[in-house]
């Protein structure tokens, strides 16, 4: 009789104690390895696959330009457009840009400016290469052609 | 002893702890991208204003050339070609061939990479050329130091290391200051032409 009794003095409900932690650790995770989105992204980014990636190290040093369709082509029509920080800049306009966000750093490292370009599949050269120019004008010369990894045969 | 028996676990309810946690996490989900930082590098030519205008002549020998057309078609040395993928051995075979091949480079400071688009030029064709022609520059940097491609380009990812940074010169050859096997590609303005 008392084997019987022990055995309904046991607990029935699962630990779950362990959960949040669980969840934390994803959330610090998620917390750690991401950025908050900082602008909103108004073109189009089917990013290119490529095998030969490098990595950034310094992310302080990067400024980002965006160029693709824009989504509301309504608005904005269906060519190809410069997206820098929330608004659409022509190429002209690449110079004063790529200033202002020298002016963001230190002065012994405007030099190391590196400008990121997440370019869409569909831009066209010209445009691209239009910025390009521009950029060697305002002296920006690290570029990094923001790509996807390509899965290695 | 009695009374001790009658006290219940003290126990802080903390289901609803998972339920904070899952919001928290899924908020962050949705508003963060994971960053994307990886991809092609580039070092541009400088200011062209600024550059003295100098011609060099350059043997044709020198020169590899791979032309894009509007309609992404390819033309690698004066032929027609189909397959991106073959640019790389391609372009292998033209540098390390150290003047035995009257048709090819000199040497692989001499060698030039000619890479020329059409404005009409898609980017995802651009990015999977430049791709291949980095591609071969960083498997015989990584063959000249006994290293596999991967491994390189994580080497002159972290130039911080001493001993990275100590491959890294032997790689590309430094010497006396100057790059014994630069990595010479050449971006040349696109064409107008719709052809």
């Amino acid at each position: 009789m008392s084997k019987f009794k022990k055995k309904a003095n046991t607990k029935q409900d699962i630990p779950t104690s362990a959960l949040p932690d669980i969840i934390f650790m994803l959330l610090f995770f998620f917390m750690v390895t991401t950025v908050l989105r900082e602008v909103t992204i108004n073109v189009k980014q089917r990013i290119p696959d490529a095998t030969q990636l490098r990595k950034l190290q310094r992310k302080s040093l990067v400024s980002y330009l965006y160029i693709g369709e824009p989504k509301k082509t309504s608005q904005w029509g269906s060519e190809p457009r410069i997206q820098a920080n929330d608004v659409f800049i022509e190429p002209k306009d690449v110079v004063l840009w790529v200033n202002q966000e020298k002016d963001k750093l230190d002065e012994v490292e405007r030099d190391q400016i590196t400008i990121a370009m997440k370019v869409d599949k569909e831009a066209k050269r010209g445009l691209v290469s239009d910025v390009e120019f521009q950029l060697r004008k305002a002296n920006a010369r690290k570029l990094l052609y923001t790509t996807l990894q390509e899965m290695e045969e | 002893m009695a009374r001790n028996k009658q006290r219940d676990n003290p126990e802080i309810n903390s289901s609803s702890m998972a339920d904070i946690a899952f919001l928290l996490l899924i908020f962050f989900l949705v508003t963060t991208t994971i960053a994307n930082d990886r991809g092609l590098s580039l070092l541009l030519p400088p200011d062209p204003d600024t550059m003295e205008q100098m011609d060099i002549k350059i043997p044709e020998r020198n020169i590899f050339k791979i032309q894009v057309n509007s309609a992404d078609k390819l033309l690698v040395e004066g032929e027609p070609l189909t397959d991106v993928t073959a640019i790389k051995s391609m372009i292998k075979e033209f540098v390390l061939n150290n003047g035995r091949n009257p048709e090819l480079s000199d040497s692989p400071k001499d060698a030039i990479v000619s890479f020329k688009t059409d404005r009409g030029t898609s980017q995802e064709m651009f990015i999977e050329v430049l791709d291949q022609v980095q591609g071969a520059y960083y498997d015989m940097y990584a063959d000249r130091v006994g290293v596999t491609n991967k491994q390189w380009r994580d080497i002159s990812n972290d130039l911080s290391d001493p001993e990275n940074k100590r491959l890294y010169d032997k790689g590309r050859g430094l010497k006396d200051g100057k790059v014994e096997f630069p990595m010479n590609i050449s971006i040349a303005e696109p064409s107008k032409i719709g052809g």
